[in-house]
């Protein structure tokens, strides 16, 4: 982008407002860990990935929270993070991404009921290059989704199976998560800014 | 970056990206299925001027590995036997398809100028130009040794470079591309370069490159090394006579048993043995140290794949119409 289109988007006229704020987090991440329990029927089987680079801290934070209900069961045994920058379809358009680790619990996810964790469910793409990289890498028995945020215009038959907050939006519209782990101490909010 | 032709206009954020990325494409080489769909339907054409073994079969994997298709060319049995020029092999290639040509070739500047004219779009990859430069080999040099400095030290290899690693290139330094490549990339990691070479085996001008020079092997290695990069004595490019014989070269030149022996003296334990490929075993490195823990021959041609995949990767995906994507 050149620096004109740069200063021609910083000046124009900017409202961001939040939707969620550190404390809505938690509490969204607290009833999706006892949806995914309830779902699951217990902790069984259960693997938790988070797609980075935001999904993954929130697939920690999910799999603390489940953890916690289960004496014995460590956090760190049901997660894990699943890139999918190679697997993507507009590898060919974008600038060519850096893609990141991709890290499984030491159990694997073969016949596993394994729980994709990302921020923002959006076209649907990325999920589409999820479950691609997910067949790749092993055969789980269950494969569902769970997003902090929905924010509709989906482009490909894709739902989530936990959702935090469906969040109507306009495509105008950009949906920005913040999460302290990747963004910094305590910056833990969901702001939608329009960027039109 | 849209060709890749040498290490020496390579920046250290974009060398430090492509062993990131290597780092990645490693860990794919140890799943159970070896393959990612990222090139899918784009056509990598490897065009072999000079032979070769392990760089070709590894751009073969890694373009593979990438769910490339794959055109291997040897110019032994084409038309280049015949008489064709570059220039027309190239245009075949262009109207055949080809989305990326890496091109190994005996005269230093072919990838330059292939990449250079208006004869093919693609994205040009040195696989090893004449006595010019052999960017991958060098840049699996590097990642190997990022390995290795990143467990001596016991930090994370990634984003890091080889700041304050002694490295020793000795041997056919005239001759070699692969010294040449090395070189300019371990100097932008920050690594310290010496070589060692008989004089006659040091080209016109080294003297101004960055690196000290010696011409005493053992004292160089008694001084402390991190990683000794033995290099091939060129057979088929010594038109002249540059040392006496073999013997002696082995024993001036060569990483041989009593060199081995010494460095457990000195107890210089984490120093490791490197050579590009082919071996001569018996001239510039004997059995013994190539079979030796330390040396890291067969590390350095798995990480070769995971370095290729990493730099097709770069080339062939992405805004290919901004000259600067990387």
């Amino acid at each position: 982008m050149s620096n004109d289109a740069n200063a021609a988007r910083n000046l124009a006229p900017k409202t961001a407002r939040t939707v969620l704020s550190s404390e809505d987090i938690d509490r969204v991440l607290t009833r999706i860990a006892h949806e995914i329990i309830e779902a699951n029927k217990g902790t069984k089987d259960l693997v938790l990935l988070g797609i980075p680079s935001r999904g993954f801290p929130l697939a920690q934070r999910l799999a603390q929270r489940i953890a916690a209900t289960e004496p014995g069961l460590d956090a760190a045994a049901i997660v894990g993070q699943l890139d999918v920058t190679m697997y993507r379809d507009d590898l060919r358009h974008s600038t060519a991404r850096t893609p990141l680790p991709t890290r499984l619990p030491a159990g694997g996810i073969d016949d596993k009921v394994v729980v994709l964790v990302d921020d923002v469910l959006y076209s649907g793409r990325t999920i589409r290059a999820a479950l691609d990289a997910i067949a790749d890498l092993g055969r789980p028995r269950i494969v569902r989704l769970a997003v902090l945020v929905d924010r509709g215009h989906r482009e490909l038959p894709i739902r989530a199976d936990h959702v935090g907050k469906n969040l109507p939006t306009a495509t105008t519209e950009k949906v920005r998560v913040h999460v302290a782990e990747v963004d910094g101490v305590d910056n833990n909010e969901v702001i939608i800014e329009d960027a039109a | 970056m849209k060709h890749l032709l040498s290490t020496l206009d390579l920046s250290r954020a974009d060398a430090i990206r492509i062993l990131d990325i290597a780092e990645e494409m490693a860990a794919v080489g140890t799943r159970e299925v070896k393959k990612l769909p990222a090139l899918r339907g784009r056509t990598v054409v490897n065009l072999f001027f000079e032979d070769s073994t392990r760089t070709r079969i590894s751009f073969e994997a890694a373009a593979k590995r990438l769910s490339a298709d794959v055109i291997n060319f040897s110019a032994k049995g084409s038309s280049v036997s015949k008489g064709e020029s570059l220039k027309d092999t190239a245009q075949t290639l262009q109207a055949i398809g080809a989305d990326a040509v890496v091109i190994r070739h005996g005269a230093s500047g072919a990838p330059a100028r292939l990449a250079a004219t208006d004869w093919i779009d693609a994205p040009v990859v040195n696989a090893g130009d004449g006595t010019h430069e052999h960017p991958t080999q060098a840049l699996l040099d590097a990642f190997t040794l990022r390995n290795h400095w990143a467990r001596v030290n016991g930090t994370s290899t990634l984003g890091t470079d080889l700041a304050g690693m002694k490295v020793a290139i000795v041997g056919d330094i005239l001759h070699s591309r692969v010294a040449r490549s090395n070189l300019w990339l371990l100097r932008t990691l920050g690594a310290e370069v010496t070589m060692v070479a008989p004089p006659t085996l040091l080209p016109h001008g080294s003297n101004v490159w960055p690196c000290t020079i010696s011409y005493d092997l053992d004292a160089t290695l008694a001084g402390g090394i991190d990683a000794v990069m033995m290099l091939r004595v060129q057979g088929e490019r010594m038109h002249a006579s540059f040392f006496p014989n073999t013997r002696e070269y082995s024993r001036l030149w060569g990483f041989d048993d009593a060199r081995l022996a010494a460095l457990d003296a000195q107890g210089q334990s984490e120093t490791i043995i490197m050579h590009p490929g082919p071996m001569n075993r018996g001239l510039e490195i004997s059995s013994a140290a190539a079979d030796s823990p330390r040396s890291t021959v067969l590390e350095q041609v798995s990480n070769g794949v995971a370095v290729r995949m990493a730099v097709l990767y770069l080339l062939l995906s992405g805004d290919q119409q901004r000259p600067s994507g990387l």
